[in-house]
């Protein structure tokens, strides 16, 4: 379960934007549509606990985000949530393997080296743990990305923008990918996008517009 | 994976710029490590050569020569002091007991040094092998001179006239009056172990032969040497009876403190006669190579604070591309002490290396070169003594990291992931 209610952010400039009130059921796949203004990046890292809301509540999984402290809503990000950043953001000084250790060790989770190679593994991508990321494809990046966020088996998968410079085939495989690994851990997943695409492989939508 | 092996993947992705920096801090370590080193050392064998000695009686010229020549045998003796002076200095009621020092001749650059067996109990010397001299020309190997020589007891040797610094150069050798070696001393880390121990009148008679077959080698040496060490050249001519002997230098213990107070005065007052104080001498000795050490400290500090600054500049740099992967990193779920703790620890790691790095580095230079240089061996400073001052070091360089990290860290701090993760690189 996750939702918000009542959210208003302010930005840095002072300027604030209201966002409508919106709750998911566990399992759920969302699209959160809009042009770019529309506060879609901001709701993503709302719920990411990434960015605090002025005002209102954001739940997740029963747990109100505002209620968490610092190290507290850390903690709770590295355990609950799965982020696939729009630039992807490996760490370039480890090897694929590594990035996603890297994932468990900051959630606090046990290491497992098997665990990390059946979800490379589950991705098409188990040759690749030795590789570091500057040796890896555009697409397998994104794989790895997207390993990363699952890889905590977390209850919420955030995607900024995951289909954007992607032809047909690839957004089609790229969000099949989501889909399967969503469903794999019974994660809620949101994607946010500006790409009408992706509507099409997602159970709901949220349609946010432009404020201005 | 966890903080350490992070930082470590970061420091070996940047390892050219990590290295280079590890080896400048390394390079300031190992010379401040090599200063302390021998500054300790040095000032341990000063002192533990000069201990128990209160006063040095000897021929006038420069106190500071008097002791070194005389109690650290490592400069040229200011003359000789007729036996009547010595008698007087003996005898008076402020002195509590002497040593007498003959000296003129070496062996291969170790010095030939006419005493009684209370010098080699001075210095808490036993034998490691055979027995003290007796009898004139016999003598007693100090544990250096042994192992340097490979003289052992019952080898014969002749000394050569004057104290040279390589032994053989410039001196006549007294090849009719050879010693034979009746002992060798066990190492006792003071002067005794690089002097060939005989009895004074050995001394004498070496030279008293050389008097009547009319040699005027004294002369040579003394010019050889730039010095004058025997006092032989201004009394050719005389008949050698007991009042006419002579000796170097007296090396003396008071009887109470108060004697420092009027003792050297009485000395001084005495013709021919100087004294000297080995702690002071020492003291002033020290003051004026510390001018030196001084400088070279601070030159390797400005190394150390050099590698800082280099630390500091390439973390700032890394840092500003790693803002993404710090940013990443709380997004994962770490908390901002755990990024602060990466750079740090990162920086940490460095110094530490640096400075465990500097340390190796300044031991075996000390050692390399107090194995090389004659001056250093007479001090017997070696590279194998750990000092407790080597822990500060290390924490100094540590805290040198941690201060170059300080700003990188707390930029690690503040990083706003929203805002840095959103942009993209």
């Amino acid at each position: 379960m996750l939702g918000i209610q009542d959210v208003v952010y302010r930005y840095r400039d002072g300027t604030t934007v209201t966002l409508p009130d919106w709750h998911a059921e566990t399992g759920d796949h969302w699209a959160l549509l809009g042009p770019s203004g529309s506060g879609k990046s901001t709701l993503l890292n709302i719920l990411g606990g990434l960015l605090r809301p002025a005002s209102g509540q954001v739940i997740i999984d029963g747990q109100q985000l505002n209620a968490l402290d610092e190290r507290a809503l850390d903690r709770f990000r590295g355990r609950h949530i799965g982020i696939v950043f729009q630039t992807l953001h490996l760490v370039d000084a480890l090897n694929v393997r590594n990035n996603l250790l890297l994932a468990r060790y900051f959630a606090g989770l046990p290491q497992d080296r098997d665990q990390v190679d059946g979800v490379l593994d589950a991705l098409g991508i188990g040759d690749l743990a030795r590789r570091t990321p500057n040796q890896l494809s555009q697409g397998q990046a994104q794989r790895v990305a997207l390993a990363r966020a699952v890889i905590n088996e977390p209850s919420v998968i955030l995607a900024d923008e995951p289909t954007s410079a992607l032809d047909e085939a690839n957004c089609r495989q790229v969000m099949g990918l989501l889909g399967n690994q969503a469903r794999a851990c019974g994660a809620t997943l949101v994607v946010a996008t500006h790409d009408p695409r992706v509507r099409d492989y997602m159970d709901h939508t949220l349609e946010l517009e432009a404020t201005g | 994976m966890n903080l350490f092996r992070l930082s470590l993947a970061y420091l070996r992705r940047n390892a050219l710029s990590a290295v280079l920096n590890l080896l400048l801090l390394a390079l300031g370590i190992a010379t401040i490590t090599v200063l302390l080193l021998f500054s300790h050392q040095m000032e341990q064998r000063l002192s533990r050569d000069a201990s128990g000695i209160d006063m040095v009686v000897g021929a006038q010229g420069s106190p500071m020569q008097l002791i070194l020549s005389s109690v650290f045998h490592i400069d040229a003796p200011t003359g000789n002091i007729p036996l009547e002076d010595a008698r007087w200095v003996q005898e008076h009621p402020l002195v509590a007991d002497t040593i007498p020092l003959a000296l003129g001749d070496s062996y291969r650059g170790f010095r030939i040094v006419g005493s009684e067996h209370s010098y080699i109990g001075h210095y808490g010397g036993t034998l490691a092998d055979g027995a003290l001299w007796e009898d004139d020309m016999e003598a007693v190997l100090g544990a250096r001179v042994a192992e340097r020589t490979g003289l052992g007891v019952g080898d014969t040797f002749v000394g050569v006239h004057g104290i040279t610094a390589e032994g053989t150069v410039g001196g006549e050798v007294h090849d009719d009056h050879p010693y034979t070696i009746t002992g060798v001393l066990e190492p006792t880390g003071s002067v005794a172990d690089r002097l060939i121990h005989v009895s004074v009148p050995s001394v004498w008679q070496v030279h008293d032969h050389d008097h009547e077959t009319g040699h005027e080698h004294d002369r040579d040496a003394a010019d050889d040497q730039g010095a004058d060490e025997h006092g032989h050249d201004q009394e050719h001519d005389h008949a050698h009876g007991d009042e006419d002997r002579e000796l170097t230098a007296l090396l003396v213990q008071y009887q109470s403190p108060l004697a420092a107070v009027t003792l050297p005065r009485a000395v001084n007052n005495r013709g021919q006669l100087q004294a000297a104080a080995p702690a002071y001498q020492t003291a002033r000795l020290m003051q004026l190579m510390g001018v030196g050490m001084d400088t070279l400290r601070a030159f390797g500090w400005i190394l150390v604070a050099a590698a800082g600054l280099g630390v500091f500049i390439g973390l700032y740099n890394a840092l500003k591309y790693r803002r993404y992967d710090l940013a990443l990193m709380r997004a994962l779920g770490a908390s901002r002490g755990r990024l602060v703790s990466h750079v740090l620890i990162e920086a940490t790691l460095l110094a530490l290396l640096g400075a465990l790095l500097g340390l190796a580095l300044g031991h075996v230079a000390a050692e390399i070169i107090g194995q090389t240089f004659r001056q250093t061996q007479q001090l017997n400073i070696t590279g194998t003594v750990f000092l407790v001052q080597e822990l500060w070091l290390v924490a100094l360089a540590v805290g040198v990291g941690i201060m170059a990290a300080l700003i990188p860290a707390i930029q690690a701090y503040r990083t706003d992931i929203a805002e840095i993760l959103g942009r993209g690189r």
